[in-house]
């Protein structure tokens, strides 16, 4: 289980960066914190001609935080963005969700950008950013653009990053007034990939009354799956919710893969249970 | 015998060089050996028609590449089969590297060797293998069903057959009050020990010799592989064990073809060689163990006493039988635990899958066994609506029959006589340890929070320390340092400080002053290894005999030197003195001196044991005996001696995810006398975490085209700290009456009866029948979807129970 | 190939390598820092950990040349001048090892948590020590060591 050759560039500046990316073309990939990447390298189910290491470029190591929301650069690690004080306050979701991220060594290293950036359906950032309606800022020596998560996730393991393209920041915006987050998920072991996962947003309208209610499931579709389970809540104050409603629905609009872990009908199954277990979490968090 | 240090529970003398980065391991040798790397089959099952290897040769660095056309002699022929018995009718072996057909994903093809593993996979990826898939058997029902076979030659995929009996169960049972019949199930699972296999090897042109280090459980017959393959006289073969990072079980198979094609490649090409298994080969080219069925039949009276137990076992072997057919024996015979079963009947056939093979996994065939025995405890229980303790009481073996036949014939091919063990006891202590008759109003609590827990139990009795035997060698040096010495190997379970404690006690000596080697043939030739619980009874008692014969030798020399009657002297602090004369005395360090006449001197002390300066009469020879202060000794039991145990367990089940957490875990041991209690509840630790692996987490999942669908540590679930309980332990100390030092076996103890246990409180919780293990939260999920739609049996306390679980049960299925 | 200097347990060093060259191996092999040991090389099981700059990170998910330039500490860096640290003698006190493969990643995960948290309750050394795989010691005992560790850093920093 040794890695397979590459040329390998480390770039200081981003320029740099993009520069190699350009030239590298489809034969290139770009590590960062390389939790996810190393293994498929030293397996060898990879095998870029050029690797891009953008360890060295210091002006993408960066956590920012506004109240309109969170901007994690691409070097940003995991454990960094989780003990921000800061970016808990202004969005609760992210510690949440970064706490069932694999383990803390490897939240020492893995990054938040490219944990989107490598659009694993299982990984807790993708949800958290789909739930949230974030974005992600690309990069390439041609210029910059936004890709908002709806458009961000293209499939299992693929992003719409274009080629010659570094994702270079991220934004998950602030819990707005009235709201709450919460996350959960089901793994195997403590750290595994969930099985089924959950982050939820509900918020409430001046009356209290449950407004907006919106859960991405993680581990269920081939992408973060982002239902809107407003209208089955019937806008009633959180007290008198009809959870189970909420689920029901849940249940009856995901199609969900079995796997060796868990069949269809188990993760279907907990998709519904989390649905409602996160739900009544928010909402009790935006009261 | 002195017993300061015999059953005192003293620090490790191993750990201050493995907790400082000093331990060697098999890849931390050999800095600049060239290494090894293997093209392995991608196919269960195919025939190999062309291998091309012309894409590897422009690998800068690449050494040589061997496909076994290149193999001469007896290094191309079939590994050999270790363990022969009458009843492995069909037993078959593999080539070091694959001959026209490969029987399994991982079996070896080709071999390259290159400046580092880095190039040899380099060259390894570019080797081109065509192959021409055939039909692979996966699984006990395919290969049962025998439509397809793995070996030609192998009718039925069978490559064993055995029944052992003792008295008419069909009989018994047919004419017992009650009559239960059921099936159970054991997946796959693995030893997987963190560090993998691994083999160096470097040839001695100009001694024409071969030192070959290996990660193994054996290194004497690893040397005896080697020099039998290799076509080389023993005495020119030399094999280490270094540290070995774990082993339970999987590296007691040798020779491994690693192990013949790494040295082979060495001294033809006059160079260093080095394999170290990494982590995805292991999952596909070492061992696996544990996937058996069991179908049950058992005939009981009123009180749950058996009758008569008949017991049908289909044991999945992989593609190969290296190591016979010890697992099923063992399952055979273990299976009855600390029970009078009646009369009993068991029959085992042993298939062929398109896997890899099975061996010994720590446990070896007793998980399965238990699992098969105490579920029919249980089954018995609800059945007559009784305690399950009470039936298991019913049918012990009890104190005062010891020793017990149980009539059948153990996998050291001798009688299977429990030696010792007081079961009624024990079962009142694991009682009071759990709190198993309190239970009901904890259960009735929990209900009442709308908790779901449940409480199981179960027993086991372990044969440990299985023949033939095991040495010792003990040398005081002229320095008083003691050098002692055993054949069988380490992988973790203290043998330097355990051997140490046993040699200090035994000759009164410090224990600072005593070094332990293992598994080193340079210093012990004749050796088994180290499995089956047997390192402590067999190494331990031949060194205590070693060392007796040392200190009689000892005690002569010095008696003549002091000119006292060896009777009258004693040995403390390394020192012989004459009891109750402090004056009077001799260190062991000037007795070794003197143990050997000589006639030069190269310093101080072996001046004094010159022929000008030892008096003595003229008339006796100057030595007695033979020379030096060493003594070698050897034990070989009659046979087994058995240890047993009890684990209980209380377990929450989560009513709407499924998720299974065990609140406590409590085990209950007895190996006889312990000689150092820490280390013993250490093992007991580490293998309740194992069987913890194997009830909830561990399985190998093969589809049905053979490949093994979670080879990596991101799907195979070995527990981490956040799944292992706390584990709460007591000890019973019933000495054995077989050996010297009255000690049985511990190591496998922690894992046997786990997964009985863990399925039994599952159980318990949920009133869902649980035949089969290990379960995971989405099985159990499904248990209760079936268990509503009636496809899953209910337990008949669940199906009397009022509403609790029940209602729960129910709301699985409108959920979904 | 690489010349890559790094700074390990207090003395620059340098080899040549390759890129692809893992952490892990350019301190085993190149370096010839034994005491990291691999056992995945897949980053889940831990023993490979060694500190970065202080932080435990897995050794072979990390290329050497990625590394260059930083500060790392081994098993073989631990010892302070006494010998032993505190974590190591708390875990031959408790006897939180076996076979010994898997613990140095231990030692290095368990010396950085310690020092962000001197005083960790029960559920906190669990979360600490979760990301590494022991198969011989069932985990009791490491965590009890790792709560005695604390107790002996408390006892030295008082004196």
């Amino acid at each position: 289980m040794k890695p397979p050759p590459f040329t390998y560039h480390a770039p200081e500046t981003l320029d740099e960066a993009l520069d190699a990316l350009a030239r590298a073309g489809d034969d290139g990939k770009v590590l960062a914190g390389g939790q996810s990447l190393i293994p498929l390298l030293n397996m060898r189910l990879a095998a870029p001609g050029h690797l891009i290491d953008i360890n060295r470029v210091t002006e993408l190591d960066t956590v920012e935080v506004t109240p309109e929301g969170v901007w994690a650069g691409a070097l940003a690690r995991h454990a960094r963005v989780e003990r921000s004080d800061e970016a808990a306050a202004v969005q609760p979701l992210l510690r949440a969700a970064l706490r069932h991220v694999a383990h803390p060594v490897v939240r020492n290293r893995g990054t938040v950008v490219g944990s989107l950036a490598h659009a694993d359906p299982a990984a807790e950032l993708p949800a958290v950013l789909a739930v949230l309606g974030g974005s992600v800022e690309a990069a390439s020596s041609r210029g910059r653009r936004t890709v908002p998560a709806a458009e961000f996730f293209a499939g299992p393991l693929e992003s719409s990053l274009r080629r010659g393209e570094l994702a270079v920041r991220a934004f998950f915006p602030a819990l707005p007034e009235r709201s709450g987050a919460a996350f959960a998920e089901v793994s195997r072991r403590h750290g595994d990939y969930a099985m089924a996962g959950a982050a939820a947003v509900v918020a409430l309208d001046d009356d209290q009354r449950v407004c907006s209610a919106r859960v991405a499931y993680l581990s269920i579709a081939a992408t973060p799956l982002v239902l809107d389970l407003t209208a089955s809540l019937d806008r009633r104050p959180p007290v008198t919710c009809d959870w189970a409603a909420a689920a029901g629905y849940a249940r009856d609009h995901i199609d969900p893969d079995g796997d060796i872990h868990a069949t269809a009908a188990y993760r279907r199954h907990l998709a519904g249970v989390l649905t409602e277990r996160t739900l009544r979490a928010a909402a009790q968090e935006a009261l | 015998m002195s017993t300061a240090l015999f059953g005192e529970p003293i620090a490790r003398r191993e750990d201050p060089r493995l907790i400082t980065g000093q331990g060697r391991y098999l890849d931390d040798l050999g800095g600049g050996a060239l290494e090894a790397a293997f093209v392995r089959s991608p196919h269960a099952h195919a025939r190999i028609t062309d291998i091309d290897v012309g894409g590897a040769l422009e690998i800068e660095g690449l050494v040589a590449i061997y496909t076994w056309e290149d193999l001469p002699g007896r290094v191309g022929e079939p590994l050999p089969l270790l363990i022969p018995h009458p009843a492995l009718t069909h037993g078959r072996t593999a080539y070091p590297l694959a001959r026209d057909v490969v029987r399994h994903v991982g079996e070896p093809v080709v071999m390259v060797v290159a400046r580092d593993r880095y190039l040899a996979e380099d060259a390894a990826e570019r080797i081109r293998v065509t192959y021409e898939p055939l039909p692979p058997v996966v699984g006990i029902e395919d290969a049962a069903r025998a439509e397809r076979l793995v070996h030609d030659d192998v009718p039925g995929n069978a490559g064993a057959h055995l029944v052992q009996e003792v008295g008419d169960a069909p009989g018994a049972i047919a004419s017992a009050p009650h009559v239960l019949e059921f099936r159970l199930d054991i997946e796959r699972s693995a030893s997987m020990p963190l560090e993998g296999r691994g083999v160096y090897a470097r040839w001695d042109a100009d001694d024409e010799s071969l030192r070959v280090y290996s990660s193994t459980q054996t290194s004497t017959s690893v040397r005896m592989a080697i020099a039998a393959k290799l076509g080389l006289p023993p005495v020119k073969v030399e094999v280490i064990a270094p540290d070995v990072g774990g082993g339970f079980g999987v590296k007691i198979v040798h020779p491994w073809p690693e192990e013949v094609l790494v040295p082979w490649a060495a001294r033809l090409l006059d160079r260093e060689i080095k394999w170290t298994e990494d982590r995805r080969e292991h999952f596909v080219s070492a061992a696996h163990e544990r996937a058996q069925v069991h179908f049950v039949r058992v005939g009981f009276d009123d009180e749950g006493r058996l009758l008569g137990l008949d017991v049908r076992i289909q044991h999945d072997h992989g593609a190969y039988t290296p190591y016979g057919i010890i697992v099923p024996i063992i399952t055979s015979t273990q299976l009855l635990g600390p029970y009078k079963p009646g009369a009993y009947r068991v029959e085992f056939t042993s298939l062929y899958t398109n896997t890899v093979i099975v061996t010994p996994y720590r446990g070896a065939g007793r998980p399965q066994g238990v699992f098969c025995m105490e579920r029919t405890m249980d089954r018995i229980a609800d059945e007559l609506g009784i305690d399950r303790t009470a039936v298991r009481a019913a049918n012990f073996v009890q104190p005062g029959e010891f020793p017990y036949d149980q009539g059948l014939v153990f996998q050291d091919g001798r009688p299977l006589i429990y030696d010792s063990g007081d079961y009624p006891e024990m079962l009142r202590r694991t009682k009071e340890l759990i709190g198993w008759d309190e239970f009901g109003d904890r259960r009735a609590e929990a209900e009442r929070q709308g908790r779901r827990i449940g409480i199981g139990l179960a027993c086991y009795v372990e044969g440990t320390g299985v023949g033939p035997y095991e040495g010792g060698h003990v040398e005081i040096d002229s320095g008083g340092r003691v050098h002692v010495s055993t054949g069988l190997t380490s992988q973790g379970q203290g043998h330097q400080t355990v051997f140490a404690q046993i040699t200090a006690s035994e000759l009164g000596v410090p224990i600072e002053d005593v070094t332990v080697t293992t598994g080193d043939t340079r210093r012990f030739a004749y050796a088994v290894g180290t499995f089956a619980s047997r390192a402590a009874v067999m190494s331990g008692n031949a060194i205590a005999l070693a060392c007796r014969k040392v200190r009689e030798k000892a005690l002569r020399i010095a008696g003549e030197a002091l000119e006292a009657d060896p009777r009258d002297l004693e040995i403390v602090d390394g020192v012989v003195r004459v009891k109750g004369d402090a004056g009077s005395s001799i260190p062991l360090r000037t007795v070794a001196v003197l143990s050997n006449p000589l006639r030069y001197a190269f310093d101080e002390e072996t001046r004094r044991a010159t022929q000008f300066a030892v008096g003595g009469s003229a008339d006796t020879p100057p030595l007695t005996g033979e020379p030096g202060l060493e003594g070698e000794d050897y034990y070989s039991p009659v046979r087994s001696t058995f240890a047993c145990g009890m684990h209980a367990a209380i377990v929450e089940t989560d009513p709407d995810t499924a998720e299974v957490c065990i609140l406590r875990y409590t085990v209950l041991h007895d190996c006889g006398r312990l000689i150092n209690p820490r280390i013993v509840e250490g093992q007991i630790h580490g293998g309740v975490a194992q069987g913890v692996g194997g009830a909830l987490y561990e399985r190998m999942v093969y589809d049905e085209a053979g490949q093994l669908l979670n080879a990596s540590f991101m799907d195979f679930l070995m527990p981490y700290a956040t799944e292992v309980p706390a584990i709460e332990t007591g000890h019973m100390e019933t000495p054995s009456p077989l050996n010297p030092l009255g000690i049985k076996g511990a190591g496998e103890a922690g894992v046997i009866p786990v997964s009985a246990v863990i399925a039994a409180a599952i159980e318990d919780a949920e009133g869902i029948r649980v035949s089969r293990m290990p379960i995971s939260p989405s099985e159990l999920f499904h248990l209760r979807l079936e268990a509503e739609s009636g496809a899953a049996e209910l337990t008949n306390r669940a199906r009397s129970h009022p509403a609790p679980l029940r209602r729960a049960a129910g709301e699985a299925g409108v959920r979904e | 190939m690489h010349e890559i200097t790094m700074t390990v347990n207090g003395v620059p060093r340098t080899a040549s390598a390759e890129a692809r060259r893992l952490l892990s191996d350019f301190l085993r092999h190149d370096l010839g820092l034994t005491g990291t040991h691999v056992g995945c090389e897949h980053g889940v099981c831990g023993c490979c950990t060694v500190l970065l700059d202080g932080e435990p990170v897995r050794s072979c998910l990390m290329f050497a040349v990625t590394a260059a330039g930083h500060e790392l500490t081994t098993v073989e860096g631990l010892g302070d001048a006494g010998g032993m640290s505190p974590v190591q003698r708390a875990f031959q006190e408790c006897h939180g090892l076996q076979c010994g493969f898997c613990t140095p990643g231990f030692l290095c995960t368990v010396t950085a948590f310690l020092r962000e948290n001197p005083r960790p309750g029960d559920d906190e050394v669990i979360e600490a020590v979760s990301g590494n795989l022991c198969r011989c010691t069932g985990y009791q005992n490491i965590l009890k060591a790792v709560h005695r560790a604390a107790v002996l850093i408390a006892e030295e920093d008082a004196q």
